[in-house]
């Protein structure tokens, strides 16, 4: 059986492609899926900061590509926590024209049947490092905040995909504020819904848990406080086929609203 | 200041502006499009009259509300119906 090969891609850059990453990488592996995460953001390596995985690594992407490392298998590193989780990271001391396209594909190829699930976290932009982290895939996650740019790079990057013949990305609309929407100072999901009109597979909050979590290098989505975490854990039900109703925007219900539900009992 | 707040939300200028902007883009992305439009309408029309493919015109006009496609294709010659 041969795994789905998933690019979590933005065009702008800083809007949580990796937190993303690191997050439903986590969240399908706890899952027991076995899966593995390529750093395809060669130079400004991350990932592994991201996963707590940095003092681990021995070999990285270039190596595998010009060989150093005998096989792909042996610059895989496992995650501290689950044992079908891995991670292939980053060269960062490289640049991006360290790796090919046609390279690319061919480590993917050897991964794909060993794994559920292969994510690759893309740079930003849409030169070439972009080009190596789409030419493996077959699916896409496009990752935006709720702001005017990093929609339209979204736009952007929605076409360049459908170059590649990716049809179908899906949407994680990002550190959603929403006080912010309430008040009318932030668009919301049904906007940006509207405008991008591609398939929605998460809403994720902004989140102070997402900053303690990286610091401490433990993704959010393992923490059952963090609704950023919660939001993940969302997203990955979902790419695993459950219908799973969607965050209400308006975050916390009020007062009235928490009296409700726990005299409804939930 | 709060009743100006309510009607100008910041957001609706946020989504009106994103639509603009957008229109512009994705005209300008499919200009590589049109080319390929271009060449394949040259080829299904030419098979049932003849086109001055010089003068053969395919505009995207888009503006805030709608975009429509439009061809302007100079005839030279219809063919006869085969048989
Ligand atoms: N939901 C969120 N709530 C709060 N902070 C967030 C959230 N998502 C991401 N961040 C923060 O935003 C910053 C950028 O996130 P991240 O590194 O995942 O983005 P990226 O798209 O991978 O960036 P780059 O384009 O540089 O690779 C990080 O500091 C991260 O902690
Ligand atoms: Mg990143």
């Amino acid at each position: 059986m041969a795994g789905r090969v998933i690019v979590v891609t933005s065009g702008k850059g800083g809007v949580g492609k990796t937190t993303t990453v690191a997050n439903i990488g986590t969240g399908l592996a706890l899952r027991h899926k076995k899966v593995v995460m390529i750093d395809a953001d060669i130079g400004l390596r991350n990932l592994d900061v991201v996963m707590g995985l940095e003092n681990r690594i021995v070999y990285d992407l270039v190596d595998v590509a010009e060989k150093t490392c005998r096989s792909v298998s042996k610059a895989l590193i496992k995650d501290k926590r689950l044992s079908n989780l891995f991670l292939l990271p980053a060269a960062q001391t490289r640049n991006k024209d360290a790796l090919t396209p046609e390279q690319m594909i061919a480590i993917v190829d050897e991964l794909k049947d060993d794994f559920d699930y292969i994510l690759i976290d893309c740079p930003a932009g849409i030169e070439g490092g972009f080009q190596n982290a789409v030419a493996a895939a077959s699916e896409a996650i496009v990752i935006t905040t709720p702001e005017i740019s990093a929609v339209r790079d979204a736009d952007r990057i929605i076409g360049l995909l459908q170059e590649k013949e990716i049809y179908d990305p899906v949407l994680v609309l990002n550190r959603l504020r929403p006080e912010m929407v309430r008040k009318g100072d932030m668009m919301d999901v049904d906007d940006i819904n509207d405008i991008l009109a591609i398939k929605l597979l998460g809403i994720v909050p902004d989140d102070e848990e997402i900053i303690i979590s990286t610091n401490k290098g433990e993704p959010a989505v393992l923490n059952a406080h963090s609704k950023a975490g919660e939001a993940f854990r969302n997203v990955v039900r979902r790419m695993e086929g459950e219908e799973v109703p969607f965050m209400s925007v308006d975050g916390e219900p009020g007062l009235f609203g928490r009296f409700l539900k726990i005299l409804q009992g939930k | 200041m709060k009743l100006f707040r309510e009607e100008f939300p910041s957001k609706k200028q946020a989504v009106e502006r994103l639509r603009l902007v957008l229109v512009h883009d994705r005209a300008q992305v499919s200009t590589g499009l049109l080319e390929l439009l271009r060449e394949e309408i040259i080829t299904a029309i030419s098979k049932y009259v003849d086109i001055d493919e010089e003068e053969l015109e395919i505009e995207l006009n888009a503006t805030e509300s709608k975009a429509e496609l439009v061809a302007n294709i100079p005839v030279v010659r219809v063919r006869r119906p085969l048989e």
